[in-house]
């Protein structure tokens, strides 16, 4: 039903989101946990930034990631001062183009969990002997299960929904930057319907799913007692 | 999506205001000529003109669609052939309004040299062209390649641009060394602005037509009628060409 | 060197809490105080969940904070109660349990065997927090605390959030706390009945500052706090079951300053037990008026007066040999028994409730 080269660029989607899912759950997790807890006065500022991909047109991003990951932008003469070479048209480019576009899917989520928790489980943690980096593992995270899984499913699905961004800095090279949503871009620009249309179900009914599969999870996630 | 709207919305309520008005969807590469042409045909004679920009794929999916334009701009000369065909278009109406020169610009001078021979040299990463598919100007910078034999060592280093703005982009960023675009994209009062080009002899690839035709909402409409008609008058033709277009 | 050194000076919008306490590093040490009086505050402090700006705290010799020192919470050997059990609900009972007990660092003076035998919580032991009822929760939460085998045990009013039927559900198991185990407690509490029934100590406090602090029974008699107290003024004497009297199902008890009758409730002889005298139930005479309903007249000696809240009433203080009372009666009533310090006269005593 799909051609190779669509399944390439399934294939490739589904890699994408996943890697940028886990990068994300690593580096937004403490974001999350920073932003949830500090009282400093850069939680507004850091807050906004992070927020900042909901507001801003992907085009934009990707405008700016493409002059800051270019050679005389500054991210591109760190990446190829360390060697790395240079973003733009490669699979990493993509992947950190979507991690900062789909952080605050990640980070918002986490938020609120984490906040959703109150300091009163981590009190009781520290009155028994418990490091604050102690009670983050043992106390905080399980407690916000349902904000990470929520938390992932949303970063997940809103990489392999992404659009502008990629289409702006990654050049469409098959296998290495045609993701879905580009393929089918190039279907419906191309006139060509009929695939635009079997693509776009493929993907309809994937986000169906990974939404019914929130949306039917949540109501079984415990409250605390 | 509010810019859409709201372009609709102008687009209803100057109707009502206005008879003497024309819509025209606009290729995207077109932009600016056409702002200049739209200017003097409007103090010309008197007509507003409404012009909306985008892709020519996008805006021929918007015209079936029922979109209220009354002329197309196409940045192809097989879309408006195909909506004549359909039937949305007008028969007969069909011209070559601009003919589009192919250029290969690099955002550094003196990275290219005049006669395109930096291809047979390969020092460079990326080359950015329109996608094929999509863009009469990536179509006829795979030609250019295939005729110079230089297709199967240059494709490796291709990146593409889903049009020829973006492809642009990538060369004017410095994230492609080089890229096939439009002359008219970096052509200002006459002549390349920056870095260095060669442009690319027409005898390497088939020459890229723009046509225009008038819509069926704009048939036996006096300014739509007038406008297609400007289109191929002298001063119009100056315009063109003074982007960077052939005529 | 035993004992608590605390010393505090906190600034919020709003509130100031200025304490500077000696209190004994044994027994339990009631922080007595309406809600808003720092109370709550101080016991953080001292668990190291607020910091205060300026101060000291060394408990037995050892230093928690000073200028240069601050031990953070997870590092006090404290065990703390908080007013809702505040369980982790996603770790059952047992789990609760064995939290703070992989975690602990002291050498093990609690057994956790042992705590959940004196809490009554053996059978809970798989369920989950949200399984249980809330007396059945605090008495976890306090095991949980126990299991850590603090040196001090803190506990934040660890009653208020339960009804009156599940307080007297846990209360023997503290008192329990308190004759068996050798851990000093301080105790927040805005009860006075639960201060009578536990405090060896008492700490009252009003708006971020320290009212009175001293032994629980001297402390009570004070006439300056009786005032605060309203209907709950009133003294705790230390006393001893000495005789039993099958037929009126009467028992009584020995004191310092004397004997009282009051009802058996089955405590053996010879058991040490807690009387507690509300000063509306002390009225005064010249005789010991042999034909009164009361049964209970003690011998005493009026060491002050002082004026109650309402101009009506007067408090007075009153010696019955080394054990303090204190009686509320009207001014009308004082001035016609021309009342004045020195003065012997006959204590009658309505009521004493036997709290333990």
């Amino acid at each position: 039903m799909l051609t190779d080269s669509e399944l390439q660029a399934i294939w490739l989607t589904v890699r994408l989101a996943s890697i940028v899912t886990l990068i994300l759950l690593l580096i937004g997790t403490p974001i999350a946990w920073w932003l949830a807890r500090t009282k400093s006065c850069w939680k507004g500022p850091v807050g906004a930034v992070v927020a900042l991909p909901l507001v801003l047109p992907p085009s934009v991003l990707g405008f700016y990631l493409l002059l800051a990951m270019g050679p005389y932008g500054p991210v591109g003469q760190l990446t190829e001062a360390l060697g790395l070479g240079r973003l733009p048209f490669t699979f990493w480019g993509l992947v950190v183009a979507s991690v900062f576009y789909s952080l605050p899917f990640m980070v918002q989520p986490l938020q609120s969990a984490f906040e959703g928790i109150g300091e009163r489980p981590l009190e009781v943690a520290a009155t028994l002997r418990a490091s604050p980096i102690d009670a983050f593992f043992t106390v905080a995270m399980p407690l916000a299960a349902p904000g990470f899984l929520t938390a992932a499913i949303l970063t997940f699905a809103h990489t392999v929904g992404e659009f502008g961004v990629v289409l702006m800095i990654g050049g469409n090279l098959p296998g290495v930057t045609r993701v879905a949503s580009v393929q089918i871009y190039d279907h419906v620009e191309a006139m060509e319907y009929a695939s635009a249309h079997r693509l776009s179900a493929v993907m309809l009914v994937f986000s169906f799913f990974v939404l019914l599969v929130l949306y039917a999870w949540r109501p079984g996630a415990k409250k605390g007692a | 999506m509010l810019r859409k709207t709201l372009f609709a919305f102008t687009l209803v309520t100057s109707a009502l205001a206005c008879a003497d008005e024309v819509k025209v969807a606009v290729a995207a590469n077109f932009t600016a000529p056409m702002q200049k042409i739209a200017a003097d045909f409007e103090k010309d004679t008197g007509h507003k003109v409404q012009l909306a920009f985008g892709s020519t794929g996008k805006l021929y999916a918007q015209i079936s669609n029922g979109a209220p334009f009354e002329i197309l701009l196409a940045a192809d000369d097989t879309t408006p052939a195909k909506l004549e065909k359909e039937g949305t278009g007008v028969a007969g109406s069909r011209f070559t309004y601009a003919i589009g020169k192919l250029v290969l610009w690099s955002s550094q001078p003196g990275f290219i040299d005049d006669k395109g021979d930096v291809l047979n040299k390969g020092n460079f990463k990326h080359v950015a062209i329109a996608n094929p598919k999509l863009a009469p100007y990536g179509a006829a910078a795979i030609q250019t390649l295939t005729a110079l034999k230089l297709l199967d060592a240059i494709q490796p280093k291709f990146v593409q641009g889903e049009n020829i703005a973006q492809t642009h982009q990538f060369v004017a960023t410095g994230n492609a060394e080089l890229g096939f675009i439009a002359l008219s994209q970096v052509m200002k009062d006459g002549k390349i602005a920056d870095g260095s080009a060669w442009i690319v002899p027409t005898s390497l690839h088939q020459p890229i037509l723009q046509d225009a035709i008038l819509l069926d909402k704009g048939k036996g409409k006096t300014a739509a009628e007038a406008l297609m008609k400007y289109l191929r008058s002298d001063p119009a033709a100056a315009v063109i060409m003074s982007f960077g277009y052939a005529l | 060197m035993t004992g608590i050194d605390a010393r505090f000076r906190l600034d919020w919008p709003g509130f100031t809490l200025d304490v500077d306490l000696a209190l004994p590093g044994r027994g339990v040490t009631a922080l007595f105080g309406h809600s808003g009086s720092g109370k709550t505050t101080l016991l953080r402090c001292i668990a190291g969940l607020e910091r205060a700006r300026e101060g000291r705290l060394t408990v037995n010799g050892e230093v928690w904070q000073d200028e240069r020192h601050w031990l953070p919470t997870h590092k006090r050997p404290i065990g703390y109660v908080f007013q809702e059990a505040s369980l982790f609900p996603h770790l059952s009972v047992l789990g609760n349990l064995r939290y703070g007990m992989k975690r602990m660092f002291d050498p093990q003076r609690v057994s956790l065997d042992h705590a959940i035998e004196l809490l009554g919580i053996g059978h809970l032991l798989d369920r989950k927090p949200d399984r249980l009822s809330g007396g059945e929760r605090q008495r976890v939460g306090i095991a949980r605390a126990l299991s850590v085998s603090p040196r001090l045990l803190l506990m934040d009013e660890p009653l208020a959030a339960l009804d009156l039927k599940r307080k007297q559900e846990i209360l023997p198991y503290l008192e329990r706390l308190h004759d068996e185990l050798d851990i000093p407690v301080l105790y927040v509490s805005h009860s006075p009945d639960e201060v009578a029934r536990l405090a060896d100590h008492l700490v009252a406090m009003e708006d971020g500052k320290v009212l009175a602090d001293g032994p629980l029974g001297n402390t009570l008699a004070r006439l300056d706090l009786p005032i605060r107290l309203g209907e709950d003024a009133g003294v705790v004497i230390e006393a001893m079951v000495a005789e039993r009297d099958a037929n009126w199902h009467l028992i009584r008890v020995d004191f310092a300053g004397g004997q009282l009758w009051v009802r058996d409730n089955n405590m053996p002889l010879g058991h040490h037990a807690r009387v507690r005298i509300l000063a509306r139930d002390v009225s005064l005479s010249h005789d010991k008026g042999e034909d009164t309903s009361i049964l209970n007249a003690l011998p005493a000696r009026v060491t002050a007066i002082a004026d109650d809240s309402h101009p009506a009433l007067a408090l007075v203080r009153l010696d019955t040999g080394d054990t303090p009372l204190i009686a509320r009666l009207t001014k009308r009533s004082a001035n016609h028994l021309a009342l004045r310090p020195g003065m012997e006269v006959w204590a009658h005593i309505k009521a004493v409730a036997l709290i333990g």
